[in-house]
């Protein structure tokens, strides 16, 4: 059976050109870059390249640039960092639909006596800039950190960050934003909205596993995460990953490449799914702000099904996708997202996420289109809930 | 991913019994759809008390449509004294094992057919006995202790995989502890 794979938000393939220049340096390539001899030495040589790359995908200095092992070392690197420069400072600005890296090292830092904001969507997605503006105007002096995602992993809404990390900079309040879902599927420019840090993930964007980066805004007196060696200038120690760099970098080049088919043949793709899903399953529903929503993700709510039902007859037909729903995940609620966007229990846990690379095609989607239909039909004749 | 048996994947995709019975003698029904899964479960009975048939409407999760079906094919047959003493295990055991994290859906079926015999008979149903300790999924004390007796539980984390309570907010799981914890010092 052929593997159709809509579930790009979870981890990509790597591409097949990131692998390509990956291989050498797992075998005769092997150099310490720290090493003072000529081998090592142009193994560094080639992280810089990937320094540069990772930097113009978001329009960066190379040197802002700190690679990491994955986005969630990158998110909790950068709340620690801004805690450690402003030791006076307690509380955090945070929202109710972050990923559990910021999400629950948030609520650590809670018991540990940090004072976090975790502020609230409305229905569609969309944040509550008016309640972080009314903190900043009157408490700017306690906050030690606004770390907010740029795109929603689970409904793929986009928050307004740009906008808030002026106003926090205007405020001298360090902004961070977790845009592990963002980087590769939107422009991303660091300089325009004068952000902080801001965390990516190697196998978000087609890279592999294991490897992220953190930028940190030049000036920052970055206090390292992970102590150590010298390596990445004293912002991250341990030897570097180096082959997982430099596929980082490679596939940070073909994200940049590839942008525009996100913007449009993959939109509408999307677009093509969202539709004919809507119009031939009767109650079902979008989760989040159609419009402001990156092109790839579609989230969408069959009433009175349960996603881990439908995800594991969807295997069936090798369909790969998300569940919004609990009972994947060993918690029984719903998503936190969609519970903060209070969506109705009804389609909260009849939610399946699809999110769509470049690799997708049309075909893929007609076969999803037709395969959808009868196995949530299938799922409904059995259920107690459902009103022919 | 699939962490179920080939017996419990086959309930899921092949459900015996599924669907609504017109003429059914008793109805159970359990769970909400805030909770993520509910049964109603169908019972034809005989004049001499024995079930002849059995059928169900479920939704949830791959092993809630398994047990719900193992429950349907146990109970044919049985008297409705035999069957009020069916278990939660009895159902899990008829499937070979269900994951740990997923026992609730056969306490679910244990619940179902209690409340269709006990309709039956006529018992009349009361609010549930004992002081509310999980809010998000109302269970009270007096079900926490009995399902932790029967089962040997261990931990509030057991609790939460057998009738969900503290799986929600998770405000209740310090007081779940307690009751774990009084009830492993008499033990």
């Amino acid at each position: 059976m052929n593997i159709v794979y809509t579930d790009n938000n979870a981890t990509t393939k790597v591409a097949p050109e990131v692998l390509e220049e990956m291989m050498p340096y797992f075998s005769e390539l092997y150099g310490n870059p720290s090493s003072m001899h000529s081998f090592g030495g142009n193994v560094g040589g080639k992280i810089q390249e990937a320094r540069e790359r990772v930097a113009r995908l978001i329009n960066a200095n190379p040197s802002e640039i700190v690679f990491t092992s994955c986005g969630t070392e990158s998110d909790n690197a950068a709340i620690m960092a801004a805690l450690e420069l402003n030791p006076a400072k307690k509380h955090i600005i945070t929202s109710a639909v972050e990923h559990p890296a910021i999400k629950n090292l948030c609520s650590y830092l809670e018991k540990k006596g940090y004072h976090i904001t975790f502020v609230p969507v409305d229905r569609e997605g969309h944040l509550n800039t008016e309640l972080i503006y009314d903190i900043i105007e009157k408490k700017a002096d306690d906050i030690a950190v606004i770390s907010l995602m740029w795109a929603n992993n689970e409904t793929g809404v986009i928050f307004p960050v740009e906008e808030v990390a002026r106003k926090a900079a205007e405020k001298g309040i360090l902004f961070h934003t977790d845009a592990v879902q963002a980087v590769g599927k939107i422009p991303i420019d660091v300089k325009a909205a004068d952000i902080a840090m801001l965390s990516l993930s190697g196998h978000k964007i087609h890279a592999p596993k294991g490897i992220g980066a953190l930028y940190v805004r030049q000036g920052i007196k970055f206090p390292p995460f992970l102590k150590g060696g010298h390596q990445e200038k004293g912002r991250r120690a341990g030897t570097e990953n180096t082959a997982s760099i430099i596929g980082l970098g490679k596939a940070s080049e073909l994200a940049k490449v590839h942008l525009n088919e996100m913007d449009t043949r993959i939109r509408g793709l999307r677009d093509y799914l969202e539709v004919e899903l809507l119009a031939k399953i009767p109650a079902s529903s979008v989760n989040g702000d159609k419009k402001n929503r990156l092109p790839n993700t579609l989230s969408i709510g069959f009433d009175a099904v349960e996603g881990e039902s439908i995800l594991l007859l969807m295997d069936q037909s090798g369909i790969c996708a998300s569940s919004g729903s609990a009972c994947t995940s060993g918690s029984l609620d719903p998503s936190h997202v969609l519970m903060a966007m209070k969506v109705p229990f009804e389609s909260a846990h009849g939610t399946i996420r699809f999110s769509l690379s470049t690799y997708n095609t049309k075909e893929e989607m007609s076969y999803i289109i037709k395969a959808m239909p009868p196995i949530i039909k299938r799922l409904r004749d059995i259920s107690p809930f459902w009103k022919k | 991913m699939w962490e179920y048996n080939d017996k419990v994947k086959d309930h899921f995709l092949n459900p015996r019994n599924a669907g609504e019975m017109k003429d059914a003698d008793a109805v159970g029904e359990t769970g909400s759809l805030s909770c993520g899964d509910a049964l109603k479960l169908f019972l034809k009975i005989n004049k001499s008390g024995r079930i002849v048939d059995a059928s169900f409407m479920t939704f949830g999760c791959a092993s809630a449509v398994a047990s719900s079906s193992a429950l349907t094919e146990i109970v044919k047959g049985m008297t409705l004294d035999d069957a009020e003493k069916l278990t939660n295990d009895d159902i899990a055991d008829y499937l070979g094992g269900l994951p740990k994290e997923k026992m609730h859906c056969s306490v679910m079926g244990q619940d179902a057919l209690r409340k269709a015999i006990r309709s039956y008979k006529g018992i009349e149903i009361l609010a549930k006995p004992g002081n509310t300790i999980c809010e998000c999924f109302g269970v009270t004390d007096l079900e926490i202790i009995e399902t932790v007796k029967q089962n040997n539980l261990k931990s509030a984390e057991d609790v939460t995989f057998y009738v969900k309570a503290g799986g929600g907010c998770g405000k209740c799981v310090q007081q779940i502890e307690k009751i774990v914890e009084s009830i492993l010092a008499q033990a």
